[in-house]
């Protein structure tokens, strides 16, 4: 386990990922690196915040929890059993437990059916009680979410809005009562007004059903707020992870103290913030060697060319994967 | 006091005056008022940033100004730019400001540029169609504006077609092209909300670079504060297709006088809070235009409403700056403000103890 130090082999986890590969291949056996070698564990009731710019590989990360598609390689324990080893019927059986919310709130509901419909399909797919018993506990869950049973039952998709549809894919991901739940950007389309809703409502729903969550999002702030980690990942490698307090005081690795730079914050007393970085992440087809942020990193040197860097343990919780962090290690004397 | 350049063009000064604008939409649900009364100044080299949710009609005012709406749309009241009136009897063909004198940078390049078309001949038709250059020099024009925007081998990515270029470099092409014919006004329509943060921070960067190397103004038009709060000289906050609240952006953020305006701050997650930090959000929705309530557009949702909130919609009043303009009939920092306010928080005392 010494390359991983960052893996906590003693807690209660609902979900262990060790050495996850994605790869999609390409014309001419060329490959996509998604997601190149990455393990972590989220304890249960832990929220784990995944963040990143796009085509670092978090919504693959997340998508690759649920077995679409099947990773190239690596493990998934979910509550102790090996996804990736699941036959057909068993993974089915498997994802009741594991649900997912995506980004595009009105386009993952079905425009045809009713809400209500959609928020019952999955009570009724695996005949969870009898037919009363599945209508009350829909009405529950809708309740649960802020969204009035007797106009889910009227209505369809495009009648509400994206917070509202937003808040009726949660219920559908709830109903099954399910132990982790992905969430894939789940704010990241709605007005900054009715973010705050959603997300007060996360946590809520976390609080009273002792749910264990992923939440990937690109929003900095968003994350730190709803995570109690926080893991910070550039093209398919993981750079950092830690408690996001600690993480958004004293970021370790350059790459995450660049994310942190380049966010806006709304306070002009506070001036410009310069531009931290220049260029764009290059391509996962031919990702750099060694550490792939070393062709943009002010501190890369022969060696984060040459050597993949390991996750390494600055200070208590918090793991860094960088030849050359901004903190300096705690020394533990004796 | 406007000045003239010999071509015309303002110099200095006031640059764009809108008064009283109002944008109405004919739909099949009857008509919808997008843009309801809005009135602003603009001085040449400075950055407006105008803020909003979506359906606050913060696109549309710039689209009304641009002259790029739909024929479904009319618009009613008046907008000067230098000595121009571009609503009046004798207005000017508007193609005739577009690239010139006025340019948009859109949201999404993905479907903004022309996939089928190389870069370097979308940036010189406007040189070619606004400013009748031959085809070599605006080729070569073409190049310079690539590198003014930071591509890097503008000579190679001059022949390329939008599909080989990343988000963000698009994102540069679409401000070489709205950059090429020299505007003295720009707009920026949400210019960064498809990019990562990283090259959010660079776009934002690129433009407010340009804007002070040709004292060009900038209308930034978007729905996140932190953009706005570094890169604008006055925001104007927007809410149900009104103008809600205006300022020199400093004044706007350490002595704002909405409540939408300090409700939409509470509620965005900050960086500087700590993990689980309760949200302050704002209950409810915005408000839907086809049937917009009477009286103010955020009563509905806003926790200092009183019975003349939701009868009688306020008007834009002056507060002690003078460049500080707010509609609200109970202000923050009102005594009805803040009698709600200990109202609120006594109220919670009770429910936590409970």
């Amino acid at each position: 386990m010494s390359d991983a130090p960052h893996l906590r082999p003693d807690i209660d986890a609902v979900l262990r990922v060790r050495d996850l590969v994605v790869e999609f291949p390409m014309k001419r056996g060329r490959r996509v690196h998604a997601v190149s070698g990455i393990s972590f564990d989220v304890a249960r009731g832990e929220t784990l915040g995944i963040v990143g710019e796009s085509g670092c590989g978090k919504s693959t990360t997340g998508r690759a929890i649920m077995q679409m598609p099947r990773p190239t390689s690596g493990s998934i324990e979910f509550e102790s059993t090996e996804l990736t080893a699941l036959g057909k019927r068993e993974l089915r059986e498997a994802r009741t437990r594991v649900q997912m919310i995506f980004q595009d709130p009105i386009s993952s509901l079905n425009p045809r059916r009713r809400v209500r419909d959609s928020v019952l399909d999955p009570l009724d797919i695996w005949n969870r009680g009898t037919v009363e018993e599945r209508a009350s506990r829909v009405d529950k869950t809708l309740e649960e979410v802020g969204i009035d049973p007797q106009r889910a039952h009227d209505s369809r998709p495009h009648e509400f809005s994206g917070g509202q549809c937003q808040r009726i894919a949660i219920a559908r991901a709830l109903v099954l009562d399910p132990t982790l739940i992905i969430c894939d950007e789940p704010v990241s389309a709605l007005d900054v007004s009715v973010q705050a809703q959603v997300l007060n409502l996360l946590e809520d729903l976390k609080a009273a059903h002792g749910l264990t969550m992923i939440f990937i999002a690109h929003d900095l702030a968003v994350v730190k707020n709803i995570s109690d980690r926080v893991a910070v990942m550039y093209l398919g490698r993981l750079c950092e992870i830690a408690d996001p307090d600690r993480l958004y005081d004293r970021p370790a690795h350059p790459y995450t103290r660049v994310l942190l730079d380049s966010v806006p914050v709304p306070d002009p007393s506070l001036g410009r913030a310069t531009t931290a970085i220049t260029g764009e992440p290059p391509s996962p087809i031919s990702p750099p060697t060694g550490c792939r942020f070393h062709p943009r990193c002010p501190a890369a040197d022969e060696r984060c060319r040459v050597e993949v860097p390991e996750m390494t343990e600055i200070e208590p919780g918090h793991h860094v994967a960088c030849h050359h962090p901004l903190v300096t290690p705690v020394t533990i004397s004796s | 006091m406007t000045s003239l350049q010999t071509d015309g063009r303002v110099a200095d000064g006031r640059l764009l005056t809108v008064e009283d604008l109002r944008t109405t939409f004919a739909t099949e649900r009857g008509p919808v008022c997008a843009v309801d009364g809005v009135s602003l100044t603009l001085d040449r080299g400075q950055a407006l940033g105008i803020v909003g949710e979506s359906g606050s009609g913060k696109t549309v005012l710039s689209r009304s100004i641009m002259g790029l709406l739909p024929s479904t749309a009319r618009r009613e009241g008046s907008i000067r730019f230098g000595d121009q009136d571009l609503l009046g009897p004798n207005a000017p063909d508007m193609s005739r400001l577009w690239g010139r004198e006025m340019s948009m940078v859109f949201q999404n390049p993905m479907v903004s540029l022309n996939p089928v078309m190389r870069i370097g001949e979308q940036i010189a038709e406007p040189l070619r169609i606004h400013l009748g250059m031959s085809r070599r020099d605006a080729k070569a024009t073409a190049i310079r504006l690539l590198r003014d925007v930071r591509i890097p081998e503008p000579d190679r990515r001059v022949d390329q077609y939008p599909h080989e270029l990343s988000g963000g470099m698009r994102q540069r092409v679409m401000i070489a092209i709205a950059l090429a014919c020299g505007p003295t006004l720009l707009f920026a329509d949400e210019p960064t909300t498809a990019l990562d943060v990283t090259v959010q921070a660079q776009i934002l960067e690129l433009i407010a670079e340009q804007r002070a190397e040709r004292n060009m103004s900038v209308v930034l038009v978007t729905h996140d504060l932190g953009v706005v709060a570094g890169h604008t000289d006055v925001i104007a906050v927007m809410y149900g297709g009104r103008l809600v609240e205006i300022a020199p952006t400093k004044v706007l953020f350490s002595q704002m006088r909405m409540p939408y305006t300090e409700a939409l701050l509470q509620s965005i997650p900050r960086l500087d809070q700590k993990s689980h930090t309760r949200l302050n959000a704002i209950p409810g929705r915005p408000p839907d235009l086809h049937d917009p309530p009477r009286g103010c557009a955020f009563a509905p949702r806003c926790a200092f409403a009183r019975d003349r909130c939701r009868e009688e919609a306020p008007p834009l009043a002056t507060a002690e700056n003078p460049d500080h303009k707010f509609a609200c009939w109970y202000p923050v920092g009102s005594p009805e403000y803040h009698e709600t306010k200990e109202r609120i928080s006594a109220g919670l005392e009770i429910g936590s103890t409970s």
